[in-house]
């Protein structure tokens, strides 16, 4: 898939003797002597793990303690085995220059061949003093580490939304990673955290196939983010019967009842949460009886408190005639129009249940048609 | 004599991005300035917003101890609405912090702080047989064979002559600061690789409940999970095994890989006593058994201790607005009175940057030089944390502590003193970790009795409608989250939110200095450190990672008159 070091070396005019130098001299500081040489010349000229730089941002480290709860592959398999991962300020032995050092050996040594993995946002408020690295800002610590990657991946919703520090009024400026860099792909992997086997899941596709995932039309990869929460919830039977939780440790919440009233976001987020499930499956938010909170999806932080149901307008008031503005489209998600004719007058469970039987299909593929049809005033 | 400033930005394994610099006389760190260089402005996004909804917005200040901002947002909520909980919900919070504390320590020690212990590269010298008679003779973990020792060995062996050192390029191998022998470096590779991929079980217990970690789901009133055996989607017998089960484990792999490590580890190093900084340590307890609003309930106790006398507790009163302070002399915030301490209910959070220009090579410390407030208490700065929380306990006599600690102090044969400095903090934090698994031991029997006793409810609705508030109203929570004292304090205004500060742990230990020119924990703990090489300052990084700090910082340090130095960056 990839060119070795070696060839790589070869290729920037650097000769066998300068080489074996470069080997020499790793051999060296790992004081493994010469008889390391050749085994470590050998390495570089058949061998090639994939570099990933990862950089930490305005962020709080959810992400990074996400990617390391992988189940599959295990986090020591990918650290050792599957990629080399130069920079990961959290995780990396080396501190201060010798950490910048092996960063910027990996951005010169492998120009255009190595993953970029970015948590966190860029504050540009106050010329970007909100969040200094290393005394250089974020921005610049982005950009730099940016110009010489295959590909970026803005991991996390820091990353690609900007999260609760994007939130109103957004105090530090703070902006996703694809509104810096716009001269090369940025895969995005939202979710505050995102599931770790999500991450892991698109690098190593990477690492697999030699080629990036397919995308959603906003640039996630499908095998995760093609299908809203609600499209494969645990409790979606309870919705379609229009049997609700009306407030937390009733009895609807005691059967495990659909959360939807309790202000569930499970119908407006695309994730992979009710299928791959958070902890290696061991449960996620809906399952463990705390509604959605809409983590992977822009703005989730100012969509209005975290528990009221989602608007009236949403999925609850689109008026019939609306529906011939959605784009029906293939392959794509299907809303049941019972769920939107249910929950308008109120006798939701009964009102559910007669809409399903003349149910006319909605298909969205795109968050931000269910954006635009909230953001139409159609609350009349 | 010849002093030289040394400048490690970023020190990694941290949380956040962290710079130190140092001045060293001697080959000894002679004074130390402590910088946050991060703000993200929380508090001005909470003004206005569903207290209800603070939970999540707070918890996201830290993905790491990402139980701990959420668990203190919906107690002060429920302190400012007078809100009791179910005793099923404080069961379940403290399974979950208690979880946290197993996991956060757990992973602390072997991914952020063991590098500063353990030599990778000279593993590779080391005789498995050796290492497999020494880990037999320390635990009765069951991974310790030759064998098991020799595939480790020659899995690192295999990716250092890769030529891709990865996480391990740059490292200070072969420094003379590391103290241990091959076969011991050895033993600390094999379980820092079972560490990493250990950490992702116990957290299962904050998914059970919480539906994911990291930020796993909290309610203002209870805990969002109901409790029903007949039924799912809840928490019934499977769930409840699920728990027991990854409980039993983490006890296993304290007992039997932690805690031998870190004796181990110890007695290398017990000679390596620098490192102990300030002599003020503070606990606000946690662990409530009754309600959050009875401390004598608490199992981990609250108190001061001050100037290490081990003599006298001191009370705290987290109400009180002469306690509790926020200074911003150093600090890049706006405020009238620059000098003046504000209670955190009095709190401002008006960012006012009067640092340098990025790129930059140094702050100045005659000015605002932090994003992170000086708190203090009556007028002291503070050691918050494991160490602080051991001391506290110990000085109020608590039994079980006291027994681990003497018992730890005896197999090393130190005294109590030796509790004080890089070193002890790190073996308080692994003995804290010992006493949580316990902790947990019980709080799940606590559980089970409690649903036995026909007790299912989790979650106390009366005042969950905003109507049933009072106009206004203003509360406290808090908790001993693992890097120490943790406080929310939120000002409730017509059923929104008009003021929400946060003072956090690392806050405490990071602090700048105040307008007495006191020292933070962390810049005080640097001070007399001695250094073997300063062109690698493993020593710093030991003593920095021994607090386990948690947001980003940068440190400077002054010469003796206060004259800024020539920066000299450190090379290999």
């Amino acid at each position: 898939m990839q060119e070795s070091y070696y060839q790589r070396a070869i290729s920037k005019g650097i000769n066998r003797r300068d080489f074996l130098k470069i080997c020499t001299a790793t051999a060296a500081m790992l004081g493994l002597g010469a008889n390391a040489v050749p085994k470590i010349a050998n390495a570089l000229e058949t061998n090639q793990r994939m570099p990933v730089i990862y950089l930490n941002l305005q962020e709080c480290t959810c992400c990074t303690e996400s990617f390391i709860r992988t189940g599959h592959p295990l986090a020591s398999d990918l650290i050792l085995n599957l990629i080399s991962l130069d920079y990961i300020d959290v995780l990396q032995a080396a501190a201060g220059d010798h950490a910048e050092e092996a960063k910027m050996k990996t951005m010169k040594d492998f120009h255009n061949n190595y993953l970029l993995v970015v948590e966190g946002s860029v504050p540009l408020g106050a010329d970007g003093v909100y969040c200094t690295i290393g005394g250089k800002t974020s921005r610049s610590v982005l950009e730099e580490a940016a110009a010489g990657a295959v590909a970026v991946i803005a991991y996390g919703t820091c990353a690609t939304d900007g999260c609760v520090q994007g939130a109103a009024p957004n105090p530090t400026e703070a902006v996703p990673v694809h509104e810096i860099i716009k001269d090369k792909p940025v895969i995005k992997v939202p979710g505050c955290p995102p599931i770790a086997e999500v991450i892991t899941g698109t690098i190593v596709h990477y690492l697999t196939f030699g080629t990036l995932p397919e995308l959603t039309p906003q640039g996630r990869p499908k095998a995760f983010y093609q299908h809203r929460i609600h499209d494969t919830c645990n409790r979606r039977g309870f919705f379609d019967m229009g049997l609700f939780v009306e407030e937390f440790d009733d009895e609807g919440a005691k059967k495990g009842w659909c959360l939807f009233k309790m202000g569930c976001r499970g119908p407006s987020t695309f994730n992979a949460c009710a299928i791959t499930g958070w902890n290696e499956g061991t449960s996620y938010p809906i399952k463990s009886g705390h509604p959605c909170l809409g983590c992977s999806e822009d703005k989730f932080f100012d969509k209005g408190s975290f528990y009221s149901a989602l608007p009236g307008n949403f999925p609850a008031r689109i008026p019939n005639e609306d529906t011939s503005n959605i784009n029906l489209r293939k392959g794509v998600i299907g809303v049941a129009a019972g769920a939107v004719a249910g929950a308008a007058g109120g006798a939701v469970a009964t009102a559910a249940v007669l809409a399903n039987k003349k149910s006319k299909k909605i298909y969205i593929d795109d968050i931000s048609e269910i954006d635009e049809l909230k953001n139409k005033d159609i609350s009349g | 004599m010849a002093t030289k400033r040394i400048v490690i930005g970023p020190v990694t394994r941290v949380e956040g991005h962290l710079r130190v610099e140092a001045v060293v006389e001697d080959n000894k760190i002679i004074d130390a300035i402590s910088a946050g260089t991060v703000f993200r402005g929380i508090e001005i996004i909470l003004k206005g917003r569903d207290p209800r909804d603070a939970w999540a917005f707070v918890q996201r200040i830290c993905g790491v101890c990402t139980h701990t901002h959420a668990l203190a947002s919906i107690r002060c909520v429920e302190d400012a609405l007078k809100i009791e909980i179910p005793k099923n919900a404080n069961i379940i919070r403290n399974i979950m912090a208690a979880a946290q504390d197993v996991h956060d320590h757990t992973n602390h020690f072997y991914l952020l702080h063991a590098l500063d212990w353990v030599d990778v590269i000279s593993a590779l010298k080391a005789d498995p047989v050796q290492t497999s008679s020494i880990a037999a003779s320390i635990s009765d973990w069951p991974l310790n064979s030759a064998n098991y020792f020799k595939d480790i060995q020659t899995k690192v062996k295999n990716f250092v002559e890769s030529g891709q050192l990865g996480i391990f390029a740059n490292g200070y191998w072969g420094h003379p600061a590391y103290r241990l022998p091959p076969e011991v470096n050895l033993l600390g590779v094999a379980h820092y690789i079972e560490a990493l991929n250990w950490q992702k079980e116990i957290v299962k217990i904050h998914a059970v409940f919480g539906g994911k970690n990291p930020h796993p789901n909290y309610v203002v009133g209870g805990v969002p999970v109901s409790i029903n055996l007949n039924d799912y989607n809840v928490i019934n017998m499977e769930r409840l095994n699920l728990v027991k089960s990854k409980i039993d484990e983490a006890k296993t792999f304290v007992d039997q890989v932690l805690i031998p490590d870190i004796l181990a580890i110890a007695g290398f190093y017990k000679n390596d006593l620098w490192g102990g900084g300030l002599s003020n340590y503070m606990s606000y307890g946690d662990f409530p058994m009754t309600s959050i609003n009875e401390p004598d309930s608490f199992l981990i106790p609250r108190g001061i201790v001050l100037d290490r006398d081990l003599t006298q507790v001191h009370d705290i009163d987290l109400q009180d607005p002469k306690q509790i302070q926020e200074f911003v002399s150093h600090a890049w915030y706006r405020q009238d009175d620059k000098e003046a301490g504000l209670h955190p209910w009095e709190g401002k959070t008006e960012p006012q940057y009067d640092g340098p220009k990025p790129p930059y090579d140094k702050l100045d410390e005659t000015k605002g030089y932090s994003w992170s407030k000086a708190p203090r208490w009556q007028g002291k700065p503070m050691e918050v944390g494991p160490l602080a929380r051991i001391v506290v306990a110990y000085a109020k006599g608590n039994k079980e502590i006291k027994e681990l600690v003497d018992t730890s102090l005896r197999k090393l044969n130190l005294p109590v003193e030796a509790l004080f400095s890089t070193l002890g903090r790190t073996l308080a934090r692994a003995l804290e970790t010992q006493y949580r698994t316990k902790v947990l031991v019980r709080l799940y029997d606590d559980l089970i009795a409690n649903i036995k006793a026909g007790d299912t409810s989790t979650f106390n609705k009366e005042k969950w409608d905003p109507e049933n508030w009072p106009s206004e109203a203003q509360g406290v929570g808090f908790c001993e989250a693992p890097r120490g004292a943790l406080g929310h304090w939120i000002k409730i205004k017509d059923g929104k939110i008009d003021n929400y500060q946060t003072v956090v742990p690392t806050t405490w230990n990071a602090s700048p200095r105040d307008a007495n020119q006191q020292h933070g924990a962390y810049e005080a703990s640097m001070i007399d450190t001695p250094l073997a090489n300063p062109e690698q300052p493993l020593e710093v990084l030991r003593t920095i990672h021994s607090f386990d700090p948690c947001i980003a910082c940068a440190t400077h340090l002054l010469d003796p008159q206060g004259k800024e130095l020539a920066v000299v960056k450190t090379k290999k």
